[in-house]
């Protein structure tokens, strides 16, 4: 049902431009990207292709050279502060370090209450807000009372990011934009941490921006992949279309970059 | 027979904290790598991978320290030397390591060739300026590395570039054994294999004779190593070829970890990852029975109450559990009929 998908973020010709003149640098060039609702698009590339430029665009932190953001079919507009927090209910981030994504001072209680006023249920009873928190703890299989009353840099990096997860879950927002949530995390909780964002997808049907260098990761949790190159998409389609038929040499190269287990690892080709 | 290079017996390290808690981050290890060999660690953060690394070089500083057990290398033991001693002597000329921030070792007002010269000249005195600049031209040469890089200061290098370096430098003095502890972590893809090749290649052209690398990355330890070990809360839990310990693990906490390895490959849609659930014991107070009781799917009563010592299969193959290998594989199998429904 291609044409019952409605567009939930698009841009047209977004390009950013660090420095000028001889130093000046193309991090993202002229990039067209259409996301659909309940979608979960991969951006994959290696460091320094304007992945991330690209996300802080999107999240409206840094501003865009040229080019244009349309959100829910309208023009995005973040002109000051409180329409920037106003667009911030539609689009949320997790970030690759768990560990500088808090604020220090702020103990974990304060975190989640953060959010649920966002949403607006400031005016919420206390015993409302609890059950909202210890539900969205419930979601990642952290137990709320245990949380409470900690300061977030009590908690081991798989956990920091799966609380994370858990103020997704209370902001509910239309898009997520997940930057190598995993990398900074061992391999067998970041099996965890994946599922959840796949549970927080099925659930409430939010699109998810998904960035990483892994092909593998890409491949195990997106209906799309972007492959970027030097600020461009050099290749999008359906995660089996790209990975398993990879058209374009840089693909390619990125596939043949990842160790595997079931083929040969052709270590010849760096 | 060949040649073992490092043997260690049943070697206990622990760390003392701030309260004069003994925590015993590496319990009963043994393991022998043998001359042409690489040997794969595996397991999660905190399970005591790194200390295994600091402990093998026989290198104690507090708050570590080393409790019993021989560590022997080519024949030698160093178990209870003194540190300056392992300094001057072992480490460096006999095994050598590479830290996970292994890029950050270079100092940033120095020359990479600087570096090198304290490095040789604290080994070696009375070696001229001019032999060690052509030592360590061939050997940068050797390994595919430009020379140029020599007269750079390492902020013109990439982190890749950066970490090759460090590899290259830490074999100067040609180990033995070299210890990798997580190579590549940092670096991404194009870079990682990069650093992979290099290492591949000190192996191929009989620069180190043996290497111990440690990742949590399966799928890279299966494409290094010949030996994969599974550690878990200070202990093995399982020991075989890199091929048994990927496609066949008996332990239930490998069969977890191999359950969550992704690779770009067919088929990887269609399976779903396994997580363990829960968090690996606090080793202040371990628990009396099996470590991994408290996770594992398959625990029985007195795996709570009995210690669970190795059980050799023989083949180099050998595994830390109550349940015998029929009981594991027949749990497994029913496992994955379970699934397949």
């Amino acid at each position: 049902m291609p044409d019952e998908k409605k567009l939930c973020l698009s841009t047209s010709g977004l390009t950013k431009v660090f420095g000028f003149g001889r130093n000046k640098t193309l991090a993202v060039d002229h990039v067209d990207l259409n996301l659909y609702e309940g979608e979960v698009v991969s951006l994959v590339g290696e460091s320094g292709s304007g992945k991330t430029t690209l996300a802080k665009m999107l999240l409206g932190l840094i501003n865009p050279t040229e080019g244009k953001v349309y959100f829910q079919g309208k023009k995005r507009d973040i002109s000051s502060q409180r329409k920037k927090q106003e667009y911030w209910k539609g689009i949320q981030a997790i970030f690759q370090d768990p560990f500088s994504s808090y604020n220090i001072f702020h103990k974990i209680d304060t975190v989640l209450l953060d959010c649920i006023r966002m949403r607006g249920g400031g005016n919420l009873l206390r015993a409302k807000k609890v059950e909202l928190m210890t539900e969205a703890c419930c979601f990642v299989n952290l137990k709320f009372e245990e949380l409470t009353n900690k300061y977030p840099f009590e908690l081991s990096g798989g956990q920091m990011q799966r609380l994370m997860i858990a103020r997704i879950f209370l902001l509910k927002p239309k898009i997520l934009l997940a930057d190598e949530p995993t990398s900074m995390i061992d391999a067998c909780s970041r099996a965890t941490i994946l599922d959840e964002l796949m549970q927080l997808r099925n659930k409430t049907g939010m699109t998810i921006i998904f960035i990483t260098h892994d092909i593998g990761l890409a491949y195990y949790v997106s209906d799309s992949v972007y492959i970027m190159e030097r600020g461009r998409f050099v290749e999008s389609g359906s995660a089996d279309e790209v990975i398993l038929r990879p058209k374009e040499p840089y693909t390619q190269r990125l596939l043949n970059d990842v160790p595997k287990i079931y083929e040969e690892w052709d270590l010849s080709t760096v | 027979m060949s040649n073992t290079t490092l043997e260690v017996n049943e070697l206990t390290t622990k760390y003392i904290t701030r309260f004069q808690e003994d925590v015993y981050a590496v319990d009963h290890v043994s393991l022998k790598v043998e001359e042409g060999k690489s040997l794969g660690i595996a397991g999660e953060s905190g399970c005591g991978k790194s200390t295994l690394a600091l402990s093998l070089m026989g290198y104690y500083f507090p708050p570590l320290h080393y409790t019993s057990g021989d560590i022997i290398i080519n024949g030698r033991n160093i178990s209870g030397m003194d540190p300056d001693e392992v300094r001057k002597m072992i480490l460096g000329a006999e095994i050598a390591y590479i830290p996970q921030a292994a890029m950050n070792a270079l100092n940033p007002t120095r020359k990479i060739i600087h570096f090198i010269e304290d490095v040789i000249q604290e080994h070696d005195l009375y070696v001229n300026k001019k032999d060690i600049y052509e030592r360590a031209r061939a050997l940068f040469e050797n390994l595919g590395l430009p020379a140029e890089v020599l007269q750079k200061y390492p902020v013109e290098l990439s982190g890749g570039m950066k970490q090759r370096t460090v590899i290259a430098v830490s074999v100067l003095l040609l180990p033995k054994v070299l210890i990798a502890d997580e190579p590549s972590s940092a670096l991404d893809v194009t870079s990682q294999k990069m650093v992979i090749k290099m290492l591949r290649q000190l192996m191929e052209t009989g620069l180190i004779s043996s290497m111990i690398f440690i990742t949590h990355e399966l799928p890279l330890l299966y494409n290094v190593t010949d030996d994969i070990m599974v550690m878990y809360a200070g202990q093995i839990v399982e020991k075989g070829s890199a091929q048994e310990a990927v496609f066949d693990p008996l332990h239930p906490y490998s069969k977890g970890l191999m359950g969550s390895i992704i690779v770009p490959e067919k088929g990887l849609r269609d399976v779903k990852l396994t997580a363990i659930p829960g968090v690996p014991p606090n080793l202040k107070k371990p628990p009396c029975g099996c470590r991994f009781a408290e996770r594992c799917k398959l625990a029985r009563l007195e795996c709570w109450s009995v210690s669970v010592p190795l059980r050799e299969l023989g083949g180099g193959r050998a595994y830390r559990c109550l349940l015998s290998e029929h009981e594991l594989r027949e749990a497994y199998a029913k496992e994955a009929y379970q699934n397949a429904r």
